[in-house]
């Protein structure tokens, strides 16, 4: 009956993080964009991994929260807290609203129904000029100081600061909703919907719950790119971040939380290196990993090594979440 | 003297898939207490019926009706709560999740706790051990933090039936809960079936004569989707028109 205690991954980020935010000074950028990164991968795990759905329209609800943190900026209300709030409330907003149709869908039809919807986002988006500067993106908004004390420094010391602790409080929240009886319902669901409907779960109202929770972090991590960045482009709606978040969380292993986190640190940096070392060629890289994820599970990995190393793990991996 | 009223009547039930049509004017009904057998030759429409009852179809016409009450518009989830429980001709568990935590998903759905999102599932104690003792009444105390698809399967249907039973239903449709199962583990199953709570109203289908003949106060005949004949297990055996269906070969 061992879960792993809610609070344990969390702490361990915020530890890393704050090593890294520590010992890395010239390189906040960068982790800032790793915790934000995490922060979306994180959300899609909550659709891919928990839930089981395959989709490839994360980004629209990214984009959205994304947007709606900088219109808001844009209107004078510099505050980032409220952006972030109300980035993550535009979030789950849209994931409630085209969950509502989406999820009664599965497989194929619903992967490509959420290309459509989140195509429709984009154009939308590209439409709204006056509200998003269309093409040319939206920029020229300032952020006011975090909390009306830390102003975010040209070094990113506190936007560093302020994504960790959003990603932490985001892993502690998603830990503990999986963990929950609602979060082992729709862990159920993904292994047999025709099971839980026999147990009287109401499926579909459990998928959009667990759909908007995610759009609101994905709403969370677009307004945080676009808070610290200063920054929106008609990209974070597009398929293609979808898409590398996708293969992030499969880098990283789907449907363990940490999983979405070790991915998109893997890819974010792979991008960062190899990228500086050969800029058309680094997804080469990136190809090779993935095909060996893929016909090479981590966990299959861990366990030959476990044999190989004759360690009496005895039971691991029965009746936790890792 | 009055009849008891049926805790599960089903009223002229159809279904057509198309031009085919598997369940033609079907009407059944069951007692609290009583254990009802559904039998048939193979595509005689016996899990279509099951399907029909529980929900999972909707029926072409008729009606079923649960405790008194019209269910026929209800959803499963909605039948479910209102007293009806199913298991399933093919083992259908969730593969990779602990025993004890698919009872406990069971417990939470029948005790409305499973939209509660935020204590972790260990933190429901009273549940927990509820879901527990279930499995050690059906001799699985051993195998309660196993991964279901690590059971041997005559163990996932003795899960099966744990699951249903946890739900505290009033009727329970029991698809072939001895599908499968290798002679001698049928024990522990025969034993679990013949210990079922004496006021639960069962319907089961089965092909083993000789469960059906011990388990079964009623028999109801189905073929080619409608009711062939209906009655005690001596009327059944007597019956000639069901020798020719389906015992006569």
């Amino acid at each position: 009956m061992a879960l792993a205690p809610a609070w344990r991954a969390p702490l361990l980020v915020a530890a890393l993080g704050l090593l890294a935010w520590w010992a890395l000074p010239d390189q906040l950028g960068l982790v800032t964009r790793i915790a934000i990164t995490a922060l979306f991968v994180l959300s899609l795990d909550l659709v891919v991994g928990i839930a089981g759905l395959a989709t490839l329209g994360q980004a629209a609800l990214f984009g959205t929260g994304a947007y709606a943190a900088a219109i808001t900026a844009t209107q004078g209300l510099t505050d980032p807290l409220l952006g972030l709030a109300i980035g993550t409330c535009a979030g789950a907003l849209l994931a409630l609203a085209s969950g509502a149709f989406l999820l009664r869908y599965q497989g194929f039809t619903f992967l490509m129904l959420t290309v459509a919807v989140s195509q429709i986002v984009l154009s939308l988006a590209q439409k709204a000029r006056d509200w998003t500067g269309g093409d040319d993106g939206l920029s020229g908004f300032s952020m006011g100081p975090l909390l009306g004390r830390w102003a975010f420094d040209l070094e990113g010391r506190t936007a560093t600061l302020y994504a960790l602790a959003v990603l932490v409080l985001a892993l502690y929240v998603a830990r503990r909703v999986v963990n929950s009886p609602f979060g082992l319902s729709v862990q159920g669901i993904h292994q047999s919907r025709a099971r839980m409907a026999a147990l009287g779960t109401p499926v579909l109202g459990r998928l959009l719950a667990m759909y908007t929770l995610a759009g609101g972090l994905a709403g969370a991590a677009g307004a945080l790119s676009a808070q610290t960045n200063a920054v929106v482009g008609l990209d974070s709606l597009g398929f293609a971040l979808s898409a590398e978040a996708l293969v992030m969380l499969v880098l990283g292993g789907a449907g363990r939380l940490t999983g979405a986190l070790i991915g998109a640190t893997v890819f974010t940096l792979l991008h960062h290196t190899a990228a500086s070392v050969n800029p058309y060629h680094w997804l080469f890289v990136v190809g090779l990993l993935l095909m060996g994820v893929v016909l090479l599970p981590p966990q299959r990995l861990a366990a030959a090594l476990r044999r190989r190393l004759g360690a009496a793990g005895t039971g691991a991996g029965t009746g936790a979440q890792p | 003297m009055t009849a008891p009223l049926p805790l599960l009547a089903v009223n002229a039930l159809d279904k057509h898939f198309g031009g085919l049509h598997v369940t033609r004017s079907v009407s059944l009904s069951l007692a609290a207490g009583e254990r009802v057998a559904l039998i048939g030759p193979n595509g005689a429409g016996k899990t279509t019926l099951v399907n029909l009852i529980s929900g999972v179809l909707a029926p072409s016409a008729g009606t079923v009706q649960l405790l008194g009450q019209d269910v026929t518009a209800l959803a499963q989830a909605q039948r479910v709560r209102a007293g009806l429980a199913r298991t399933f001709q093919i083992t259908t568990l969730a593969p990779r999740l602990p025993v004890w935590q698919q009872v406990a998903m069971a417990l939470f759905e029948r005790e409305g706790l499973a939209w509660r999102g935020w204590r972790a599932i260990t933190g429901y104690g009273a549940l927990a051990d509820e879901a527990l003792a279930l499995l050690a009444s059906l001799g699985l105390a051993s195998q309660a933090h196993a991964s279901a698809e690590d059971l041997a399967y005559g163990e996932q249907r003795l899960v099966e039936l744990a699951l249903a039973l946890a739900l505290k239903p009033r009727v329970l449709l029991l698809d072939e809960p001895m599908a499968g199962v290798p002679q001698g583990d049928g024990a522990r199953l025969l034993a679990a079936l013949d210990a079922l709570p004496a006021d639960l109203a069962v319907l089961i289908i089965e092909h083993d004569m000789d469960l059906v003949f011990r388990l079964a106060q009623r028999l109801v005949v189905l073929a080619d989707g409608a009711v062939l004949a209906e009655g005690s297990p001596a009327d059944i055996r007597a019956d000639a028109r069901v020798r020719a269906a389906y015992l006569g070969h």
